[in-house]
């Protein structure tokens, strides 16, 4: 495609005046953050328009010009905000160099359609600015945590030690704390307790209860499939209340009648309602598989003389295997970040993870909770890359890739 | 069949597990509730780790004192008593006694005498405000402000928060009626023996309310006494006001140029309930542990982790320096001569009468 698009330079006042936009939106943001976000706007766009001036017009070499902007922005940065400005400063003197020599080259048609008017050009990059700013909003939330997690304050906050990247405002001293506090430990060993207990229940039930849904001769079928979604639709607040009152009075008769230990008790409760939290998505998961899945397989195992249990394993389950580990990851991600219902249904014994970091929240803004969440998020960006590359290793050995 | 051989292996496994560490657990246990953080560690340090060491009991924390009104009606609701003793403050526990939800506890022969033979009625003397309640501290909330942000005269009364002219910038406050009305008031020129008088008075109300309005958009609520601290930090209020023990966090262990203002600090107790429907063998060991955990030499072992001044009139004597730090802890407790002569004491049987309606009015304002 690129081959047939012939770039052509763009006139002057095309570049200026984008960079004119581009500098006011830079200094407009730097300026709300120094509290002169007019003056910020103004100066930007000037400063911005004066460069690319300078860079297209007067330098008019484009590798000269690209190091000329790129050592500028490096030292205002560097002046201005010190070494964390100084590193701001050459990105940004980077992608500014690059650009402007963007725009005034035409390459941004380089790699269109020779045929596209100027606004569906537009409309393309906006379009990918649009996407990015998405991308942005989710992802930001997420790292921002991670450099916090290594302060070395007790608080929330960029201290200007860190802002200088002066190695006394880290610290691990936050992982550390995770790994040597008993409480945290407490509550990690029961979140790997109770998480991988409820998601083989819920992954066992749901799937039952998906398959025998799936049946033509099942009655009240779309009434049945609404109250087993309902603990996912329910307000979890609600169903929390209930199942506090319900667990307490199975737990009572478990200790009381027969002599359960409390604290064995304890984690039955939690695990049984957490397993119910999970059945929904795999009931979901697992029916949206069977949509896919053709009954005469079964009817031709049962005619080979495969008992139903053997048709289910050898047959059926292979087929539908995607659907239960998507379903069973799902369970077990509610289970492991579950907040309302351990805090009614458990007791301190069976204390998680999430309890754990939402008591940390409320009584103690502590940056553990901060080092908890870069430690889950990592493991977990690990279990799905796993997870995904044995998806696709598996595929490729049945040869469903064309890979 | 490599998937169902995994999955029964898995689901063995786990099992197992799960049954070999409830196994573990012995049945001399019992969970102790409390505010989490800095507290409980103090907690910790001073009353469980020696209680554990003496009698082999394990002590789970469960941080849910903020929640605990609720949590114990539903577990009493649900004949489901899963706590042992309960840390909170001393207007919930006169809650709790009248609903018959803790304890009475007898101080002549639950609680530990003072060293010197003073009975522990006569030793805690005023601070025994409820037949349930055995207070643990007395701890304040007061105003703590950025001492880089606040020009060259620093604040040294609890009106300069209203004060935004010659304090500009914003400051921090609880979103509740409590401690807030009260302040108000004071700084609308009231006296401190007459502040109840005028607050049982729509009137009175209104007139906090309206000195409460000149400030407010300047103010930041808060909910929770981390926040204040977190906000000092950040540079984001000028003046906030927590506990006591938050700023003395922030400014003796945090080292943030953060300094207090003691006037107009507004004091209160917190201390220990048991909760009714226990079995018998779980409230022995529970009043086992509060007569421990309240004696003389605890109470004061407390302070060197958390500058909160012991409620026992015997332990302030032994309150001696802070355990990581060396300071000496008794100035830095709200009931230290000098930051005491300007408290002012909570009047608690106002507040279980007018706080739901002043609750609601207040809201009502602040949503306006």
């Amino acid at each position: 495609m690129s081959a047939l698009t012939v770039i052509s330079r763009k006139p002057l006042s095309f570049v200026l005046s984008s960079m004119a936009i581009l500098g006011a939106l830079a200094g407009l943001l730097v300026g709300m953050g120094l509290k002169f976000a007019i003056l910020g706007l103004i100066f930007g766009a000037v400063l911005s328009v004066g460069l690319s001036f300078v860079a297209i017009c007067l330098l008019d070499n484009e590798k000269r010009s690209r190091w000329g902007l790129l050592a500028f922005w490096l030292v205002l940065g560097f002046f201005f905000f010190g070494l964390a400005g100084g590193l701001v400063g050459i990105l940004w003197g980077w992608f500014f160099g690059w650009f402007v020599f963007w725009l005034f080259e035409g390459r941004y048609r380089a790699r269109l359609h020779p045929y596209l008017t100027s606004r569906q050009v537009l409309w393309h990059f906006t379009f990918r600015v649009i996407c990015g700013a998405i991308f942005t909003y989710l992802i930001t939330p997420i790292l921002v945590v991670m450099p916090l997690s290594f302060n070395a304050q007790d608080f929330f906050t960029f201290t200007p030690e860190m802002l200088q990247f002066d190695p006394a405002g880290y610290s691990l001293k936050h992982y550390r704390d995770f790994f040597n506090n008993n409480e945290w430990q407490r509550s990690f060993k029961n979140s790997l307790i109770i998480a991988p207990i409820s998601t083989i229940i819920s992954v066992s039930l749901g799937t039952l209860a998906a398959i025998g849904l799936s049946q033509r001769h099942v009655p009240f079928k779309r009434l049945i499939m609404a109250l087993l979604i309902s603990p996912m639709i329910v307000p979890l607040i609600i169903s929390a209340t209930g199942m506090f009152f319900f667990y307490a009075t199975v737990g009572n008769f478990l200790e009381n009648s027969l002599g359960v230990d409390k604290n064995f008790v304890g984690y039955i409760k939690v695990i049984l309602a957490h397993s119910v939290l999970g059945i929904p998505f795999v009931i979901i998961t697992v029916t949206a598989t069977l949509v896919g899945f053709d009954n005469s397989l079964t009817q031709a195992a049962a005619n080979m003389g495969a008992d139903p249990v053997t048709t289910f394993f050898r047959v059926q389950m292979p087929l539908i295997l995607p659907g239960v580990i998507s379903g069973g990851l799902f369970a077990f991600i509610t289970s492991f970040d579950e907040v309302v219902v351990i805090m009614f249904v458990g007791s301190a014994s069976q204390k998680t993870l999430p309890w754990q970091m939402f008591i940390g929240l409320r009584e103690q803004i502590s940056p553990t909770i901060l080092a908890v969440a870069t430690i889950l998020v990592v493991l977990s960006i690990m279990l799905l890359t796993t997870l995904e590359l044995l998806r696709r290793r598996s595929e490729k050995l049945r040869g469903l890739s064309p890979a | 069949m490599t998937f169902t051989k995994t999955f029964v292996a898995s689901a063995a496994l786990s099992l197992a597990a799960g049954a070999t560490f409830a196994d573990g657990h012995m049945a001399n246990e019992m969970t102790i509730v409390s505010w989490g953080g800095a507290y409980s560690a103090s907690q910790l340090n001073a009353y469980h780790t020696p209680y554990a060491a003496k009698t082999g009991v394990t002590i789970l924390n469960d941080d849910s004192s903020s929640t605990a009104v609720a949590r114990l009606r539903a577990m009493n609701e649900a004949n489901n008593i899963t706590w042992d003793v309960v840390d909170v403050e001393a207007g919930p526990a006169m809650q709790l006694c009248d609903e018959g939800l803790a304890m009475v506890i007898d101080p002549d022969t639950m609680l530990a005498p003072a060293p010197d033979g003073t009975s522990a009625a006569d030793d805690f003397g005023d601070m025994l405000v409820s037949e349930c309640f055995i207070p643990q501290i007395v701890y304040s909330t007061t105003f703590g402000y950025r001492t880089d942000l606040v020009g060259s005269t620093a604040p040294t009364s609890v009106c300069d928060v209203f004060d935004t002219v010659a304090y500009p910038g914003k400051r921090s406050l609880f979103s509740v009626p409590i401690n807030t009305m009260e302040w108000a008031l004071l700084c609308d020129g009231v006296a401190k023996a007459d502040i109840y008088d005028v607050l049982e008075t729509p009137e009175g109300q209104d007139q906090a309310l309206a000195k409460l309005d000149t400030i407010k958009d300047d103010v930041i609520w808060v909910s929770s006494g981390a926040d204040t601290p977190q906000l000092l930090a950040d540079g984001e209020v000028v003046m906030g006001a927590t506990y006591n023990g938050r700023l003395f966090a922030l400014i003796e262990e945090q080292k943030q140029p953060v300094a207090m203002i003691w006037d107009g600090q507004v004091m209160d107790l917190d201390g220990w309930i048991i909760p009714t429907g226990l079995s018998p063998e779980r409230q022995a060991r529970a009043l086992d542990y509060i007569m421990f955990a309240t004696d003389t030499q605890r109470l004061a072992d407390q302070a060197k982790w958390i500058s909160y001044g012991p409620a026992r009139a015997s332990s302030a004597p032994l309150v001696g320096k802070h355990a990581d730090l060396g300071i000496d802890m008794g100035p830095h407790m709200p009931t230290a001569p000098e930051n005491l002569e300007r408290a002012f004491l909570m009047n608690y049987s106002f507040w279980a009468d007018y706080r739901d309606d002043l609750d609601a009015k207040f809201q009502t304002w602040l949503a306006k």
